[in-house]
């Protein structure tokens, strides 16, 4: 079997999900004796043209050029991934999509006229998407196990629940109930092993939201510990905003 | 009459997206644009109205090579808002995880961004075909600063720990030690790299320009300073706006930085070398000094200056693992209203965060300017004073060496909210 061929692709994005593909140091040479970075400027001067089997897109899609660039992307790869939360649902650059889009440019440019940026939304509002892989940055695990997954054939373990599961199975202390620190984890997709809680910081929501992910019930709660509306909606409107979800738990209360 | 001209489409082997297009006509350019395509986030924008102990979280985005960089700039420049004096131990692990992050990214330029140009390959992966004990020697010094960087700030990408007035939770000094162990390890793989670095063919290029850092009396400046150059200038880092302004350029359609009453200048690892020499590790200090390379303006030597600045980053790591025994602290403060400015030095060069904050604590302003921001209008001036000495090779080459130029500085290109502008006055 020839090596599957990866292309992967920059959106609006901090570079930071292609990054982990690096960071595999350890195991990054057998990697590459596996699949065929065979699409990566970020690495590489001589890209080689598609069709790829596997296409890792990085970044909210922003600007129309991206839209264009993205449906090429999908016509090229046979499997199509949305890499990190911007890619799967705006990420931190959905936070402008609740603010006018002229006035937030005008806080940072001067000359408006050549700023042709749109609503800030993850790549399946334009194509279709084979797979997610969520978090700030995309869990490198997961990434590995995916890519494990497409060699193999089989369908890579996807975590439906929250990130408490695994905040318990980390017998942490619960920041909520007894710190009152506002924590998304009984909301947020589990797979990063409950890190910011057992770091001693609550879950800002990064993985977006988990299956029956109960926003509203948690909204409320919130309400109950004393949070003003507008802190709530701040809550719900960073990672993951533009999900149906976190939409609901931002105007629950 | 000759009419030539230099395309890059997708500048590769640098962190986001730009293009160099250069027209030469008789031996003249008539065209120099370095056109940076990466679309804006408006950082600056959407974060007017978020809370400001969300700030560090949000602008790590900015950037996944740096984030650390930018965490740690922007806690201190709402710590000096709030009037929040940080602990000795916090200024300690802050200094630990800024100089894990030097060695992650640094060996990342030398060996993956870098050299491939400079021993004829397109990328590290096809180069580790016939220069595996290279390759492998940079993915175990990379691995080593990313887990320094996780011990530290609980994650490589965006750390979790890092937090105004501390850090949510603190590594043991078992854990130190034992990393402290491999770090005593990895000064021989520091020696290599500068070995490797000092046998290569280094064009001969220099441009007289002005080279910016911060600098300290007693230390390598790195999370503090005043903010000093090789022409003089001298400023605390509040008064950054007074001297470092942005102004537009016709004939290049870009707004530039540019000291006041002078011009383009240049930040990142060849400025702090040039200015701090003396402020190296003992035997970073001692190598530096024997090459005799040093001031140079050769942007070239920067590659040599990374070297140097890992090799200094894994004994500075060494000495504070030395000292350090973290404790868990309490942090608390009041929340008022205020402004606070930071400058810390990134991997690439001098990042500078300012924030207005309400006394509700909302944000009312913010002004982050990155090294790659910074450094924009000196490439430029770079390109143009190098682009004559290379018309006459093959158009293939030429378009290398070009390249080189940019790739020099580790141009990162996600992180420059400001270069954007370059795009916005074309048209």
């Amino acid at each position: 079997m020839n090596k599957p061929r990866i292309a992967v692709y920059k959106m609006s994005s901090c570079a930071g999900c292609q990054l982990e593909l690096l960071n595999l140091e350890p195991i990054l040479l057998d990697v590459l004796g596996a699949v065929d970075l065979s699409y990566f400027v970020m690495a590489r001067r001589d890209n080689e043209p598609g069709p790829y089997d596997i296409g890792l897109v990085e970044g909210a899609i922003t600007t129309g050029e991206e839209i264009e660039r993205l449906k090429k992307a999908r016509e090229e790869c046979r499997i199509l991934v949305a890499m990190g939360a911007c890619a799967c649902y705006g990420g931190l650059p959905s936070i402008k999509n609740w603010q006018p889009q002229r006035v937030v440019e005008s806080r940072v440019y001067e000359n408006l006229a050549a700023i042709h940026s749109t609503t800030a939304y993850g790549i399946d509002y334009y194509v279709p998407v084979d797979a997610y892989l969520k978090g700030c940055p995309v869990s490198r695990e997961e990434l590995l196990e995916f890519i494990k997954g497409v060699l193999l054939g089989i369908r890579p373990y996807l975590r439906p629940h929250s990130v408490c599961v695994e905040c318990k199975l980390h017998e942490n202390v619960c920041l909520f109930v007894t710190e009152g620190q506002v924590c998304l984890g009984p909301v947020t997709t589990a797979g990063c092993g409950a890190l910011c809680p057992s770091r001693g910081r609550p879950c800002e929501g990064c993985r977006g939201p988990a299956n029956d992910a109960n926003t509203v019930s948690l909204a409320q709660t919130m309400a109950e510990y004393g949070l003003h509306r507008s802190d709530i909606i701040r809550y719900f409107r960073k990672f993951a905003g533009m999900t149906p979800e976190f939409s609901k738990g931002a105007e629950a209360v | 009459m000759t009419e030539q001209a230099i395309r890059v489409d997708y500048i590769a082997r640098v962190e986001g997206e730009g293009a160099l297009k250069i027209k030469v006509k008789d031996n003249q350019i008539t065209e120099l644009q370095l056109r940076i395509f990466e679309p804006p986030r408006f950082f600056q924008g959407f974060l007017v109205g978020r809370k400001f102990d969300e700030v560090p979280g949000i602008v790590s985005r900015i950037c996944g090579i740096c984030p650390a960089s930018h965490q740690i700039t922007s806690i201190q420049a709402l710590e000096d808002a709030l009037g929040i004096e940080p602990s000795q131990q916090t200024k300690d692990l802050r200094l630990l995880l800024a100089l894990s992050q030097w060695i992650q990214s640094h060996t990342l330029h030398i060996y993956f961004l870098a050299l491939p140009d400079f021993l004829g390959y397109e990328s590290a992966i096809t180069m580790a075909k016939d220069h595996l004990t290279e390759v492998k020697r940079a993915l175990k010094l990379k691995r080593l600063g990313n887990d320094l960087t996780a011990l530290v700030g609980g994650r490589e990408v965006h750390p979790v720990t890092p937090t105004i007035g501390g850090f949510t939770s603190v590594p043991s000094r078992k854990e130190l030690q034992a990393i402290g162990e491999r770090l005593k390890e990895a000064r021989a793989d520091a020696l290599a790299t500068i070995d490797l670095v000092s046998s290569l063919n280094i064009p001969a290029f220099e441009r007289d320009c002005e080279h910016i850092a911060l600098s300290a009396d007693d230390t390598y400046a790195i999370n503090g300073g005043r903010l000093v150059s090789t022409k003089g200038l001298n400023i605390p880092v509040w008064q950054y706006r007074n001297h470092i302004k942005e102004r537009h350029i016709p004939h290049s359609n870009a707004l530039h930085s540019y000291v006041e009453g002078r011009g383009s200048f240049l930040v990142g690892p060849l400025a702090r070398v040039n200015l701090n020499m003396d402020k190296l590790s003992p035997e970073a200090r001692k190598i530096a000094e024997s090459t005799g390379i040093f001031p140079t303006f050769n942007p070239f030597y920067s590659i040599l200056a990374r070297a140097i600045e890992l090799l200094h980053s894994i004994d500075a790591c060494l000495e504070l693992i030395e000292r350090l025994d973290p404790q868990p602290e309490d942090i608390a403060y009041t929340v008022q209203a205020g402004q606070g400015f930071a400058i810390t030095e990134a991997p690439r060069g001098s990042l500078y965060h300012s924030y207005r904050i309400n006394d509700q604590g909302l944000i009312e302003e913010a002004d982050i300017v990155s090294p790659t921001a910074h450094n924009v209008a000196n490439m430029e001036e770079d390109l143009r004073a190098f682009v004559p000495s290379v018309l006459d090779l093959p158009l293939e080459e030429a378009t290398l060496k070009c390249e080189m130029v940019i790739r020099n500085y580790d141009p990162c290109i996600s992180c420059s909210v400001h270069f954007l502008r370059l795009e916005i006055e074309r048209e």
